[in-house]
């Protein structure tokens, strides 16, 4: 599905990704990890095509697709979804304006007619529930006035509305409390299937107790220095990344 | 460039006043003689420091001083912009009032006059005396001057005591005209103490030639009346719309104003809002779209006389190509208009580096109890909120799209004809995606 081949990038000149490599196969849940500053959203930003970063180096291939040529609007399409960690607010767009807008642009692009009005609001209506969201929510401007909580169950929501091939979960867990973190958590399982595929960055450990990954990798200065199982989460949650970190540096 | 005008009016002030009322002709030489004196206006004055005129007032236009009948069809013109609003329909032919024989008209509330001031002024004069030129005569305004000198027709609205108008009025001014031309329209609206009406004017032009209005509109908002004005410019690039709009409200009034300038050459709104009586409420809004050479220029003032009133003003403008705005928020607190309340906003968004913007308030306070802000702001697009749209598969232009559509919607939120509203947004979106909104009418307009 997609895979990363020696990628470096900068921002404002600076190096932060420095050869990263990584391959992710359908129904694979791939937990990335690491110290502050170690590249972890540099990675998120530059697959899904944030133009402040600059790919010096290295491919990105998605179902045989060179991503880095593509619009950040084509990824998205091609099934990509980043899930914000800083979700943006944007006042005076509606919630349903906005999503009605992306999910038509994403049947445009594979030759579909528009979705009909009440099916639209049928598929907000069922998604909705799926993140026990606010019932409101479709009059509100986008994430304006939300709080923490529910700007991250927003993100999942729109997820589910998208139904992306692959899903990049940006530090999905920071700022929620273990409620609001059970829910997201249980959108994100629940929109699991064989076919698709997710990359969960995060700090901590806590969310990978409700979101099990198959891989677990360590992200420092710009690389993947370490991949294991679920396990190694758990080992870094107790020792910290130091170790690792004298290890890299060490060589 | 003023000379041809003063050689005009010496020359034909006699025809001028034998095609117009009594009432009109009493201010005339007056308002001649403060034009001779004040001129054009430049942008040496302060209060047109935004407005650049000399180009437009170099062009050598007619004027229709025998006001010789002009050829139109106006529903041809009008199967345009703010069609299906339920609304009684009037027309205004460059500066003439146009009858229409138009059945819904017929059902007009008791009492309520509305027609060619020029007519009303000798059927009714005493409608007249109080209150035709009361505002602008000591505007000491160059523009408005000219227009006390020239002017001969335009509309009139009179409503009485406590009635209240059902369905919005509206006003379609149409330009036409085979040449050059100059318009200087006089309308004249009176509320009396309780009437409600809702005023939508619409300026539309029609033939490729160049065209100047110089209109001035006084409205007289009595105790507790309540007034709507909505206007509506969506003309050619040949055009050249000098507007003013002077407004007296006396006690526990309610006026909204919301001007919206979607499609111009250049313009120049002049408001004036006075607060003449305790608890006025005050809301004035606007909103512009320019591109390529437009240039809008609102110089707004409100003038709060009395204590107790409230205030509120926003606008808003959206400026692309090499198109310039002008914003000036005057607001005037005198010293006894204790526990006032007044808030100006106007934020800009320029979507290129060679549009600009100018914007200025300007508060004067003598009151020591009151409460008042200002805020103005020029920026551009909000790149977050753009990226994080498009990582949602919306594209570019759709996305810039949604977000200066979302910048100017609280204006046209403030648009309380619900039909209207809807209007205004739809032609607002068209005008935002490059699909001119223009009327089927217009010519030039590409």
């Amino acid at each position: 599905m997609l895979q990363i081949k020696n990628l470096h990038a900068n921002i404002n000149g600076k190096e932060i990704l420095k050869g990263l490599s990584l391959t992710v196969r359908p129904g694979e849940i791939h937990a990335i990890m690491g110290p502050n500053g170690a590249g972890k959203s540099t990675l998120a930003s530059v697959l899904s095509g944030n133009q402040a970063f600059e790919v010096t180096k290295g491919d990105v291939i998605f179902y045989g697709k060179n991503l880095l040529e593509l619009s950040p609007e084509d990824r998205s399409r091609e099934g990509i979804f980043l899930s914000f960690q800083y979700p943006v607010e944007i006042p005076g767009v509606s919630m349903v304006n906005f999503m009605r807008t992306a999910l038509n642009e994403h049947r445009k692009y594979k030759n579909l007619e528009p979705m009909s009005a009440t099916d639209f609001l049928r598929t907000m209506r069922e998604k909705k529930e799926l993140v026990e969201m606010n019932s409101n929510l479709a009059n509100r401007s986008v994430n304006e006035g939300f709080s923490g909580g529910e700007k991250k169950k927003n993100e999942i929501f729109q997820m589910a509305m998208l139904d992306p091939r692959l899903s990049i979960l940006d530090e999905t867990d920071s700022g929620l409390d273990i409620d609001a973190l059970r829910i997201v958590a249980n959108g994100v399982n629940k929109l699991k299937t064989p076919e698709n595929a997710s990359i969960v960055i995060t700090h901590y450990q806590r969310l990978l107790d409700y979101i099990v990954p198959d891989f677990v990798h360590v992200l420092y200065d710009g690389r993947i220095v370490k991949s294991g199982g679920k396990e190694l989460a758990l080992e870094l949650e107790e020792k910290g990344y130091d170790w690792i970190k004298k290890e890299v540096d060490g060589e | 460039m003023e000379q041809q005008y003063i050689d005009l009016y010496k020359e034909h002030h006699e025809s001028i006043k034998k095609h117009s009322a009594e009432v009109m002709n009493e201010l005339r030489d007056n308002s001649f003689a403060q034009f001779e004196k004040l001129r054009f206006p430049t942008v040496m004055l302060e209060n047109y420091k935004y407005s650049d005129l000399k180009t437009p007032l170099a062009i050598d236009y007619g004027l229709n001083i025998n006001r010789i009948p002009i050829p139109v069809n106006p529903y041809d013109v009008f199967k345009c912009d703010v069609p299906g609003i339920n609304s009684y329909l009037f027309f205004v032919v460059n500066d003439a009032f146009y009858p229409v024989n138009e059945p819904r008209n017929k059902k007009l509330p008791k009492g309520v006059i509305i027609g060619s001031i020029n007519e009303v002024a000798s059927s009714h004069p005493e409608l007249l005396k109080d209150y035709y030129g009361k505002l602008s005569k000591t505007k000491n305004d160059g523009l408005v001057a000219f227009n006390g000198a020239f002017a001969q027709d335009g509309f009139f609205m009179y409503v009485p005591k406590n009635v209240v108008l059902d369905k919005p009025i509206q006003l379609v001014n149409i330009m036409r005209s085979d040449v050059n031309f100059m318009a200087n329209s006089h309308n004249l609206i009176i509320l009396e103490e309780g009437a409600k009406a809702q005023f939508l004017i619409c300026d539309h032009t029609v033939d490729d030639v160049n065209f100047l209005s110089n209109r001035v509109t006084e409205v007289f908002v009595g105790e507790n009346a309540t007034y709507e004005h909505y206007k509506l410019e969506n003309t050619h690039t040949k055009t050249t719309n000098l507007s003013t709009l002077l407004i007296d409200q006396r006690a526990s009034s309610n006026v909204t104003a919301n001007v919206i300038t979607l499609h111009n050459g250049i313009t120049r709104n002049t408001i004036e809002i006075d607060l003449d009586g305790e608890h006025c409420e005050t809301l004035l809004c606007g909103m512009v779209i320019g591109d390529k050479n437009q240039q809008v220029d609102n110089f707004t003032s409100i003038i709060h006389n009395k204590p107790n009133c409230n205030s509120r003003e926003l606008f808003k403008y959206v400026l692309d190509d090499l198109s310039k705005g002008g914003f000036t928020g005057k607001l005037y607190v005198a010293k006894d208009a204790q526990k006032t309340s007044a808030f100006q906003t106007n934020r800009n968004i320029l979507l290129n580096k060679t549009a600009k913007m100018r914007t200025k308030p300007q508060l004067e306070i003598y009151a020591d109890d009151v409460k008042c802000s200002h805020g103005a702001t020029i920026g551009q697009l909000d790149e977050t909120a753009k990226f994080y749209m498009q990582s949602r598969g919306i594209s570019e232009s759709e996305a810039r799209l949604l977000l200066m559509f979302a910048f100017t919607n609280d204006v046209i939120e403030n648009i309380r004809i619900p039909a209207l509203q809807d209007r205004i947004k739809l032609l607002v979106e068209k005008r935002l995606r490059g699909e001119l909104s223009k009327c089927e009418g217009c010519v030039i307009c590409q």
